[in-house]
């Protein structure tokens, strides 16, 4: 990528190059507008961890952002200029994403950001970003990205995060007096996703009875499988993401968890489901920020199917995949309203922008810049139910974009 | 807290020490026997457990899995030693341990790319699923069958080193190589089938983990680290002392998930390092040769 670039820069200038360069000037002094908008390719930098354990959802980011690229790219560009995605393995490493994400601004002269997937790599990012006043699409969740200390009026957060997840998977799980049970990874993802749903069991009333922190990226379940029957909950609520997701649910089944509990995650992952056989994860309930069974009532989340399955021989976008898109394409549609890539300008489109895209009406919120969007709750099929290998879940609710279930400004840190 | 989850707890603990055992013996074989450290041992569990779905996808069958991949990826194995490590017998321990380090990264990423980085599913056979009630709580019938072929793998090594000439031959080369061959023993002959055997039972691993860990590049990451810490603790190369320090270490994670679940992988090494401050050669090992 790189190397391509120096090319560009290194390339001996033409006669014939040179010709067109001045008659573009020519032109350029009777239409100024338009020789602005072809002086310049809008380049977008994609860092995401295309190796290590979150490849499948990181790759599908990908497919998904470079279709929002290349449909903007279809129509003619964006204010009249071509959009280019420039993409970055992070290694779901930190300290890799943040010398990336430099590299990008520093060397590759991005106009603007979006990826990381994890929420310290994308912290990580957004540090780097913040300090250059790079504009900053966060496609990832994370509940401290909304908060004053880590905030940057440049940064726009996606994806969902993990208050508004959790409120609305406990609203159609959670009854008054269910007894919880959490087993949670011990990390940020974790942390987060249990206080969500903690503060959410407390408004509908349901009662805590106990939580189990597991050490990230464990092997085995076994061990903490005679505290949770002990525990005798209604529910058994698991934090964790990757693969860790697809082996606690695997190993609690064996044990036959599922035949005296309920199993509920706050986000239910695609090709983790894709990991297992269907009985694994059937009847488990959690939430989603897209499905692409949404088609039968979304008109948008239809037209994107479409478009992604045109482009990539009939393949269904993801869950994380569709963050990717979601991304891209609401930064580009404030870019073109902004009428270029002006950081100042592209915040206040940003901020003015009512978008649907793939899933339904969404926006960014005013002080925290986190998009206030529609939360899916999905339920695994049976084998029996399902009508064809894409057919994994059953869609139990679609939550339209609401304030209400997020924290309030003012409890996050802003002055109101 | 009842009597009942402890003795559960307990249970669980001494059944996830026969998953370890497991998972280090092939670890500990070659060790024992061939001084050869194989950091590919992670790699070669994976790789065993991807050999099993490829088997099982064939035939239909978990059993003809539980047979052939071992078999199979033990053959391998044999190819390993026999074209790579070979050549580096004499030289510096530190040369196999390099290479087997490089050859771990080899397999994974051959795997990436012969079946995805997506974790795939790998059913729990029909005839193991459900579980058992053991008076104390409910266990899983897979992972009982797991301890009952541990036992027999343990059993049929035991004779096999302890009751035949075979065994006699290969206590004795790796007692004294050199001496072997002023008898006229083909060490290396024996050196390949030990590698291949250590191989196939690391294999074997691989395919009994698959229906309870998932298939995935990277599973074998973790099993490298667990393998290490049951050898370790029980003396590098020594047979009973990787039983004994299985055992140990399943039933220490089991009590740490019950009092501070969050330490569960960490004990498994803040005790490695105590056992080798109180014994630096592990339970039962003897001063490592070449090392």
């Amino acid at each position: 990528m790189t190397k391509g670039i120096d090319k560009l820069v290194q390339r001996p200038i033409s006669r014939r190059t040179a010709l067109i360069g001045l008659v573009g000037t020519a032109g350029a002094l009777s239409m100024p507008w338009i020789a602005r908008a072809q002086a310049e390719t809008i380049r977008i930098g994609f860092p995401t961890p295309l190796t290590g354990p979150f490849a499948a959802e990181a790759n599908d980011q990908v497919r998904s952002a470079q279709l929002a690229v290349k449909l903007a790219n279809d129509k003619g560009g964006i204010a009249g200029r071509k959009v280019e995605l420039l993409v970055r393995d992070d290694k779901l490493n930190a300290g890799e994403a943040a010398t990336r994400t430099l590299e990008l601004i520093e060397k590759d002269k991005v106009h603007a950001v979006v990826g990381a997937l994890s929420s310290a790599v994308q912290l990580a990012v957004n540090e780097v970003t913040r300090a250059r006043n790079m504009i900053y699409v966060s496609i990832s969740q994370s509940d401290t990205i909304n908060e004053i200390k880590d905030f940057s009026p440049y940064t726009f957060h996606e994806a969902l995060n993990p208050t508004m997840t959790t409120a609305v998977v406990a609203r159609h799980s959670f009854q008054k007096g269910s007894k919880v049970a959490y087993l949670v990874a011990d990390y940020a993802y974790g942390h987060e996703m249990l206080t969500g749903f903690k503060r959410a069991a407390e408004v509908i009333g349901a009662e805590t009875v106990g939580e189990i922190l597991h050490p990230f990226g464990a092997a085995d379940y076994s061990t903490f499988i005679p505290t949770i029957l002990s525990l005798n909950p209604d529910i058994l609520c698991i934090c964790n993401f990757g693969r860790d997701q697809a082996n606690s649910i695997k190993q609690a089944v064996d044990f036959g968890v599922k035949d005296m509990m309920k199993i509920v995650v706050p986000v239910i992952l695609h090709n983790q489901r894709l990991a297992v056989d269907p009985e694994v994860f059937e009847g488990v309930v959690g939430g989603a920020n897209y499905y692409w069974g949404l088609e039968e009532t979304v008109p948008s989340a239809k037209a994107f199917n479409d478009v992604f399955r045109a482009e990539y021989k009939g393949a269904i976008p993801t869950d994380y995949g569709a963050y990717g898109y979601t991304g891209v394409a609401s930064l580009l549609m404030a870019i073109e309203k902004a009428g270029g890539t002006e950081p100042q300008k592209v915040i206040e489109a940003m901020e003015a922008l009512k978008y649907d895209v793939a899933k339904g009406e969404q926006f960014y919120r005013k002080c925290d810049h986190q998009s206030v969007q529609s939360v899916l709750v999905l339920e695994s099929k049976a084998k029996s139910d399902m009508k064809s290998d894409a057919d994994l879940f059953k869609i139990v609710a679609n939550e339209p974009a609401s304030e209400s279930i997020l924290r309030s400004c003012s409890e996050l840190g802003f002055k109101s | 807290m009842t009597v009942q989850l402890i003795a559960m707890q307990l249970f669980s603990g001494l059944a996830l020490g026969a998953i370890l055992i497991m998972v280090a013996l092939g670890l500990s074989i070659i060790f024992g026997m061939l001084g050869i450290v194989n950091f590919a041992h992670g790699a070669l569990f994976m790789v065993g457990a991807y050999a099993g779905l490829y088997v099982a996808g064939l035939t239909g069958s978990f059993w003809w899995a539980l047979v052939l991949a071992p078999v199979l990826i033990g053959l391998f194995g044999m190819l390993i030693e026999r074209f790579l490590i070979r050549p580096l017998y004499g030289r510096s321990p530190d040369d196999p341990l390099l290479l087997t380090f490089g050859l771990g990264y080899v397999l994974v990423e051959a795997v990436r790319i012969l079946f995805g980085t997506d974790g795939i599913p790998f059913s729990t056979p029909a005839a193991l699923r459900g579980v058992v009630n053991l008076g104390i709580g409910f266990f899983p019938l897979y992972r009982l069958f797991v301890i009952g072929v541990v036992l027999a793998v343990l059993l049929l090594l035991w004779l096999g080193l302890e009751r035949t000439k075979f065994g006699l031959i290969v206590r004795a080369g790796s007692a004294d190589p050199l001496i072997m061959r002023v008898l006229g023993v083909d060490i290396s002959k024996l050196w390949l089938v030990v590698f291949g055997i250590g191989v196939g039972i690391t294999a074997l691993g691989g395919v009994l983990a698959a229906p309870m860990r998932n298939v995935s590049p990277e599973m074998g990451t973790l099993v490298l680290a667990e393998a290490f810490v049951v050898t370790v603790i029980g003396g590098m190369g020594s047979l009973a002392g990787a039983v004994i320090a299985g055992l140990i270490v399943g039933v220490a994670v089991s009590m740490t998930s019950l009092f501070a679940p969050e330490m569960a992988t960490i004990v498994m090494f803040a005790l490695m390092a105590l056992i080798l401050l109180v014994r630096p050669n592990g339970l039962y090992g003897r001063a490592a040769p070449g090392l």
